[in-house]
């Protein structure tokens, strides 16, 4: 089962050259081999930062754009994992693992759903 | 003829009822059509047991029928959605032979309706309704909810499990203990729910499954321990309460009503739970209780043992009933000290009629009696709030020289 881990209020992330920046590093991508090691690992990324940010509407037909984030919340999506686990279980003890939650992130897990007939998809 | 046969099916529904569903939703992976599957095949039975007769094996008669009826759903559900290519169901439900081979898949179940990745109160309230076969309707009046709002809850729980993955089996070994923890938490949360009341099916239930979950897991120290602290809890329910339901503390009651079949029950447990060594939460509360019981008290050993508690697992609850045990110990003005340095419990009614009593002791009358009369604004249970009305009354009539409000703070 497929289930997508969105990482939320990771935005202060050290930057290349800053103090941390290897340590961090050298878990995040330890944290991958360890997906993939379980056979779980599909895919995952960093975003840039929410000032990137764009938001499109379509109202009347027309595209509404918006810059920012869709919710002006002061927790923003900042990064993604996309992994195959188990279960729930597996999922869960995986997101303990994630080291962007051991600097203060916030994972919500999420499995990916089905839609019978559609074209695309991991799942 | 008719009625031997629809008291067969009661009878098999009521004595494996639990058994029945745990293996369906295994065999099924979904709570809801495990719920309607069986619901489906009891009626089935109603109807056909009596023509043909009581088949040799009714349990087994139950889950084929249950698990063919779920089958036939499966596919129409899948058919009507669109000519599309779908995996026969057949591929993702257990066969009839597995089915009925299962075994017992209790523990999976009460693992499962204990899943930390459900809301905590659907927990206890799912935990109720598919392991003990409470309706939703006893479930709300105990959590005191709209039986809609309780429906949903439970729909919300079972459609989480279906949908997340939240496999039906008993957690791998490196999981187990933190997930233990979860479903005794469940269960004494169910049982102490019905220690405010003098109605004894919800602290039976909980025992009920206690003893199961301690049967099915012998090398838990903590079950049984959760067992013994429940036991020796309930030993003492016919004298917690007089006839007319008013409160009756610890140093009050009358002993003689205490059951002391329950007390030797929960002692051994005890023992054997500290047989293993290093005693967790559970078998440390065991302790507890099982002090409570003895004539007197051993107050200085009640608060050493707190003192134990707050090292392994410390809550603001069990700092309050180390800071009351202490207060026996070093007297009121030690444990009043404590009591004011505990944070997060201000809306908790027994700290107040804790920190009342000391008050009381020290003479300290009138922030005595207004803290019994926070205590009384806060507590939800009628018999509380009468016992702590009355407290309140007679200190403003005159300085009694009564006991403490021990058994520590019940």
């Amino acid at each position: 089962m497929h289930y997508m881990f969105l990482i939320y209020n990771c935005e202060d992330r050290p930057q290349h050259g800053d103090q941390r920046f290897e340590e961090i590093l050298t878990r995040v991508n330890a944290f991958a081999d360890e997906c993939r090691r379980r056979g779980a690992f599909v895919a995952g990324d960093p975003l840039k930062p929410v000032s990137t940010a764009t938001t499109v509407r379509v109202r009347d037909g027309k595209p509404v754009l918006t810059d920012g984030p869709f919710a002006e919340t002061h927790e923003h999506l900042g990064g993604y994992y996309l992994l195959n686990c188990r279960d729930l279980d597996e999922a869960l003890e995986l997101a303990e693992m994630v080291p962007q939650a051991h600097y203060g992130a916030t994972i919500e897990v999420r499995p990916v759903d089905h839609i019978p007939g559609l074209n695309h998809g991991v799942a | 003829m008719s009625d031997l046969a629809s008291a067969a099916v009661e009878q098999v529904y009521r004595q494996h009822r639990t058994r029945m569903l745990a293996a369906l939703v295994r065999a099924l992976g979904d709570f809801e059509l495990a719920e309607d599957a069986l619901q489906e095949a009891c009626s089935q039975a109603l109807r056909k047991w009596p023509r043909s007769q009581v088949p040799d094996d009714p349990f087994a008669w139950l889950l084929t029928v249950a698990r063919n009826h779920a089958l036939d759903r499966l596919r129409h559900a899948r058919m009507a959605r669109a000519k599309l290519p779908a995996p026969p169901p057949e591929t993702t439900v257990m066969s009839e032979k597995q089915l009925v081979d299962l075994g017992d898949e209790r523990l999976s179940l009460i693992f499962t309706c204990c899943h930390p990745a459900l809301a905590e109160d659907a927990r206890s309230a799912l935990t109720l309704q598919a392991v003990a076969g409470f309706t939703a309707a006893q479930i709300a009046r105990t959590f005191l909810v709209a039986e809609t709002a309780l429906a949903q809850r439970l729909v919300r729980a079972k459609r989480k499990i279906r949908d997340a993955g939240i496999t039906f089996e008993v957690p791998a070994d490196h999981l187990l203990p933190e997930r233990l923890r979860g479903v005794l938490g469940v269960l004494y949360l169910i049982f102490t729910r019905g220690y405010t009341v003098p109605d004894a099916s919800l602290r039976q239930e909980a025992l009920r499954l206690g003893k199961l979950v301690a049967a099915l897991m012998p090398d838990e120290p903590e079950a049984h321990g959760l067992v013994a602290l429940m036991l020796l809890h309930d030993s003492r329910s016919a004298a917690r309460f007089t006839s007319d339901g008013e409160l009756v503390l610890l140093d009050d009651q009358d002993r003689s009503l205490w059951n002391t079949g329950e007390i030797a029950e929960g002692m051994a447990l005890l023992d054997r739970a500290l047989r293993f060594g290093s005693p967790g939460p559970y078998v440390l509360h065991a302790v507890i209780a099982a002090l409570h019981v003895q004539d007197p008290v051993d107050w200085s050993r009640v608060a050493a043992l707190y003192a134990e508690l707050l090292a392994v697992a410390p809550t603001p609850v069990v700092e309050l009933n180390h800071a009351v045990a202490v207060a026996m110990v070093d007297g009121p003005e030690a444990g009043l000290a404590l009591i004011d340095g505990i944070a997060g419990l201000d809306s908790y009614h027994l700290l107040h009629s804790a920190r009342a009593d000391l008050l009381r002791r020290l003479d300290r009358r009138p922030e005595a009696v207004a803290a019994y009369r926070l205590a009384h604004d806060l507590a939800v249970s009628p018999a509380d709030r009468r016992f702590l009305a009355g407290r309140m009354r007679s200190l403003e009539a005159k300085c009694h020289n009564d006991s403490p409000g021990a058994e520590n703070l019940r």
